[in-house]
């Protein structure tokens, strides 16, 4: 069922024009040698909401999503992370001033529980010279904290923290991923094709996640090759086009087929 | 949240383990727990010997084997610590070597106190781990080639330095051979170099489980990109990795020393292949991120156990090294199948 004529998502106030986003890009360059992968994109991601950015192989989609999030350092352009102008030179950048990242190669360790995972690179030392001087790990708090978290996501189907991360499913690793981006990412959560290497049910879970970060406050970066799945949890879709943005549309305003077509070139916004 | 309201459900992995028959159950508790599979033949080797020889399992001899132990457990610590990254260092041998005759050296003829002599070993052991850990994160080599040219490097200065002369422990302050010193614990000799070695087992197998920093080091091993997008500085964590391991190899000098009771530029250059097989025999995976340093300790056990029970059976040595090199054949093979569970 397609959802681009369903009113599901009216009940949630649009993102007013007047709104400050909470992330902007303005004229965004960045070139490889010859080859240009951004060519003055702008984006504008507001409070609460769903952001899709769609685009054809090569329309600068990953590049866009590098530079914002530290992978990348734009050739020109500015980057206002709550009307604040911001400058990353690393993905250590971007996490310290609140955008999560959940990269296409997941990032997880395999060997590793999920509550390590959560807290990869994040350690919680135990209070006091325990802490300090042996550099104790906090294991009990941090598994306790783990578990209320993936509740808190509605995440039923992780209830053993301390089950390795190679035991799990693609669809729990992906949910693990995404709850490690929600935990951290205070101000933005950007996933790249969450749910490509998915099923059904399993994307329909991680989709759902998506909708429990929005509901949380937390706005999301998605980017996908799956229209259906755009459609379904968007509430604007930035539509990628040889380096710049081509157009802004919602599901509402779009149809599948005319989004693809802004895509490819084939229709002018 | 509906998800959230229904019934606690069981542990999806114990649920997915209970559909499975019994050998892909078994598979699946291996993989969980690295060290229980050396358990096992420790425990099954030991019974065995003791059967075939009724001096195996006598005080005096379980004593001994601790302490052909000792050297090589101490190495494989360092070992077992640069695998999980999943490198591999040809040349702990020969740093435990260097680091030895300088110890020697500078305690006997120079006249330097044991204590200072002791100390530059250590700087010694942690400049070669150092230089390791330079070479694979800066010039980017492979671990293998690395450490194989340090091997030869760390060979030849141990020669040069030493002038391929060994130093006699009775040169020595008894500082530097104390290591080799025992005494009774319940009837059984033992020495205060096996002591340390289990004390490196314990601060190793300490920071690997309760520390960022262990945690850090499997990560690495098992993904440097994925611990590197987790925001893991990966070469820190690798150089920090080598610098420890030097400064472990400098402890097997010391216990080396006391051991011999001597210091030898010609001895200990074959221990480099033992503390792989130790780490390798201990379940811990060469392609990094898996395994514990108990499995490591119980490795290097299983092949002191199997030299000293073949040798009482009264077989030819030749026969002890084939066993060890089945034994790793079988160990790696039980490795891979175990590493099969649910990709």
């Amino acid at each position: 069922m397609t959802t681009t004529d369903t009113p599901s998502t009216e009940d949630r106030p649009a993102a007013a024009p007047d709104t400050t986003p909470v992330l902007r890009a303005r004229g965004l360059v960045k070139t490889y040698g010859h080859v240009v992968g951004l060519d003055g994109v702008d984006l504008d991601l507001f409070p609460g909401e769903v952001l899709a950015i769609i685009g054809d192989n090569g329309a600068g989609k990953s590049t866009l999503i590098k530079c914002l999030t530290g992978a990348e350092i734009p050739d020109q352009g500015e980057i206002l992370l709550d009307g604040e102008r911001v400058h990353f030179r690393r993905p250590q950048d971007a996490r310290a001033a609140g955008i999560e990242t959940v990269y296409q190669t997941l990032a997880v360790a395999p060997s590793l529980d999920i509550a390590s995972n959560l807290y990869l690179g994040r350690e919680v030392r135990r209070p006091g010279p325990l802490g300090s001087v042996l550099r104790l790990t906090d294991r009990a708090g941090m598994r306790e904290a783990a578990r209320r978290h993936l509740t808190d996501l509605g995440i039923s189907t992780l209830q053993d923290v301390t089950v390795p991360v190679e035991n799990l499913s693609g669809g729990q690793r992906q949910a693990v991923a995404v709850a490690r981006a929600a935990a951290f990412g205070s101000k933005v959560v950007v996933l790249d094709e969450p749910t490509a290497a998915l099923g059904v049910r399993e994307s329909g879970q991680v989709l759902q996640l998506v909708r429990t970060l929005r509901d949380k406050g937390v706005p999301v970066i998605i980017i996908s090759h799956n229209m259906p799945h755009v459609f379904e949890i968007a509430d604007r879709i930035h539509v990628q086009r040889l380096g710049r943005r081509a157009a802004t549309i919602t599901p509402r305003s779009h149809t599948m087929t005319e989004a693809v077509a802004l895509m490819t070139g084939a229709a002018e916004a | 949240m509906s998800a959230t309201t229904t019934a606690p459900q069981a542990d999806p992995a114990a649920e997915f383990l209970d559909r499975r028959g019994p050998l892909e159950r078994a598979r699946g508790v291996l993989h969980r727990y690295p060290a229980l599979s050396p358990a096992i033949v420790l425990v099954l080797s030991v019974i065995v010997f003791g059967l075939l020889n009724e001096r195996f399992l006598a005080p005096a001899n379980l004593s001994l084997i601790t302490q052909q132990v000792a050297v090589v457990g101490t190495l494989a610590v360092a070992q077992t610590l640069i695998i999980l990254t999943a490198g591999i260092d040809l040349s702990v041998g020969s740093v435990m070597v260097l680091a030895s005759m300088v110890m020697a050296q500078l305690a006997s003829s120079a006249g330097v106190p044991p204590a200072l002599a002791l100390l530059l070993g250590l700087v010694v052991g942690m400049a070669c781990g150092g230089l390791n850990g330079f070479l694979v994160t800066r010039f980017r080599l492979p671990p293998f080639i690395a450490t194989l040219g340090t091997f030869n490097v760390f060979t030849a200065l141990a020669l040069l330095y030493s002038h391929g002369a060994t130093v006699r422990g009775g040169d020595m302050p008894a500082a530097l051979t104390w290591t080799g010193s025992t005494f009774s614990l319940g009837g059984v000799r033992v020495s205060t170099g096996v002591l340390l070695m289990l004390a490196a087992y314990l601060a190793v197998a300490f920071a690997l489980s309760r520390t960022a920093w262990g945690k850090h080091v499997y990560a690495v091993g098992d993904d440097k990109e994925a611990a590197r997008l987790s925001g893991i500085s990966v070469n820190r964590v690798l150089v920090s990795v080598y610098l420890t391991a030097g400064a472990i190899l400098a402890l097997a000098s010391w216990i080396q020393i006391g051991r011999a009771n001597a210091a030898s530029p010609n001895v200990g250059v074959d221990m480099n292949l033992d503390s792989i097989t130790a780490v390798v025999i201990g379940g811990t995976s060469l392609f990094g991120g898996r395994g514990t340093v108990w499995g490591t300790l119980l490795g290097a056990l299983i092949v002191g156990v199997f030299r000293n029970g073949l040798s009482l059976a009264g077989l030819d040595v030749l026969y002890q090294t084939l066993a060890v090199g089945i034994l790793v054949i079988v160990a790696v093979s039980l490795d891979q199948w175990i590493r099969k569970v649910r990709k």
